[in-house]
């Protein structure tokens, strides 16, 4: 099953039931799944809306009426986007919002690419605040973490960022859709009429300095709780390896060939990939430094999550970093001629 | 084991189809496998191609940057995608409307007449399916019965009569001998 299609069933599996989304290539399947499917979902609707502003706050609007709400797009409509995803954020709204990324900056091409890692890892709009960014490296991750995406929004009432590329996006693959769990959320601030008791507001505008000083260290204490609890990574043929490649989505696959031709010549080469973009798995990385010398960073842009594996190791250890920008995909031959330098000259 | 291959020619000729139905068939046998249709800023009329990756272990790279096979429907494909091909691959090309010859001498070249094999069925859509037949024979990862399996699936829903015809055309293109 192709990927963007993916990512809407496992999306109406897990319940959601607002879904406003305007078309941008790679990623138009998706709407056109959703535009099909979500009437078979009972209660279900679909939006095409006048613009990516338009849809993102569509659904803050049905996420602050209780909806499982998402909204997706590519990297020029995810930029339109971030008033939105701040609000979401400082509302404290869960939502789930994918990107799939093409190459940039401005319109740029439609081909696969990483380049939108700093928009995604640092909040992306205006204001203190961080959304979670799963990153899958595959079709079948691609419908777990879409049902994993909705749980960690609600289970924190934050929006949560599918980052993937045309690639993902685009590719079919085998797939098997798991069970989701039942939804769990605290309902006390969804807005669905006062009824006999106490009115609620949702707002982000508060013009007291001490009680938005007060909002801001909430949310950041949620994302402390976050960092500590919701790390994910994958790590393949570390054991032994002298040479670490840090690669998440697409480049880590690219980087799981590269390692296995490297393998074949004898280099001790491994695999970390983060599948929690943020929170970022620091410690993970920085623990690894203490019997590896050598981090290799592979991304599809010219350097962006390097400076957090840089964070991570505080100047511990050498990173090198190998990337190819706008919509070119390097080959796993390539990248094994990138770990071979990097091997001789170690 | 993994073997690559891009299917190429115009659009309409049912490119995406031949890679869709083998992608499917080779996933009910168990193989992993990846499917990436080109997308994007096409047109009708334009080129269409697709890749589609079968391994017995994970695939790291959707992508064909030396495919094994190469199925090319018209002449501008085959002069985009031969100089790809591995050393030693295949050419399966449609011979009905390629009249000039790949430049590389180190593949194995398969002409198929699929345009007049599909003429005589009296159904020239099912020139793909033809291909189909014969590319299943010579590359023989999977059986016959895998790949109508597979593109029963796909047609699934569409008159019997459309299934008939495609069984004939895959039947046409699997005894071919050339």
């Amino acid at each position: 099953m192709q990927g963007n299609r993916v990512i809407g069933e496992a999306a109406i599996r897990a319940g959601c039931r607002f879904y406003a989304g305007y078309p941008i290539t790679p990623q138009n399947e998706l709407t056109e799944y959703m535009a099909d499917n979500m009437r078979r979902a009972k209660g279900g609707t679909f939006i095409q809306a006048e613009s990516e502003i338009a849809a993102v706050n569509m659904v803050l609007g049905a996420s602050a009426a209780g909806a499982r709400a998402m909204t997706s797009s590519s990297s020029p409509g995810i930029s339109l986007k971030q008033e939105g995803i701040s609000s979401l954020a400082a509302d404290e709204l869960p939502a789930v919002i994918v990107n799939i990324m093409r190459g940039g900056p401005g319109l740029g091409n439609i081909l696969p690419s990483q380049g939108d890692y700093f928009q995604a890892t640092r909040g992306g709009g205006h204001g203190d605040y961080r959304t979670i960014v799963l990153a899958p490296a595959s079709v079948q991750e691609l419908a777990d973490l879409t049902m994993d995406a909705f749980d960690l929004a609600d289970r924190y009432r934050n929006p949560v960022l599918i980052l993937a590329d045309g690639m993902m996006g685009q590719m079919s693959e085998p797939v098997e859709f798991s069970e989701p769990a039942p939804r769990q959320y605290p309902e006390c601030y969804v807005l669905n009429g006062k009824g006999q008791g106490k009115s609620k507001f949702i707002r982000a505008l508060i013009l007291d300095a001490i009680r938005m000083e007060e909002h801001n260290w909430k949310l950041y204490r949620k994302y402390q709780v976050i960092t500590q609890k919701e790390v994910r990574f994958e790590t393949f043929w570390t054991d032994d390896a002298e040479i670490l490649i840090v690669a998440y989505g697409t480049a880590a696959r690219i980087a799981k060939g590269a390692i296995k031709r490297s393998r074949e010549l004898g280099i001790p080469v491994g695999l970390i990939r983060p599948i929690t973009l943020w929170p970022f798995p620091m410690d993970v990385i920085r623990a690894f430094a203490e019997r590896v010398d050598n981090f290799l960073v592979f991304e599809m842009n010219t350097g962006q999550m390097i400076e957090d594996v840089q964070l991570a190791l505080a100047g511990v250890g050498k990173v090198h970093f190998y990337g190819r920008p706008g919509g070119v995909i390097p080959t796993p031959a390539e990248l094994a001629k990138v770990i071979a330098y990097h091997a001789r000259k170690k | 084991m993994i073997r690559k291959t891009i299917f190429a020619g115009f659009g309409g000729q049912g490119v995406l189809m031949m890679g869709y139905i083998y992608a499917h068939a080779v996933m009910n046998e168990g193989y992993h496998v990846t499917y990436l249709p080109s997308y994007g800023v096409e047109v009708r009329g334009g080129t269409a191609n697709c890749t589609v990756a079968v391994s017995d272990e994970e695939i790291a790279s959707p992508i064909a940057s030396e495919p094994d096979y190469l199925v090319v429907m018209n002449k501008p494909s085959m002069y985009t995608y031969q100089n790809r091909v591995a050393p030693q691959g295949s050419i399966f090309l449609n011979s009905s409307i390629i009249d000039t010859r790949p430049t590389r001498k180190d593949l194995n070249i398969h002409d198929v007449p699929v345009g007049e094999m599909a003429g005589q069925l009296g159904n020239p859509r099912v020139q793909n399916i033809v291909m189909m037949g014969f590319f299943i024979k010579k590359t023989g990862l999977i059986n016959p019965e895998a790949f109508m399996k597979g593109l029963k699936q796909i047609l699934g829903e569409k008159k019997k009569s459309a299934m008939e015809i495609n069984r004939k055309a895959f039947a046409d293109g699997y005894e071919l001998q050339i």
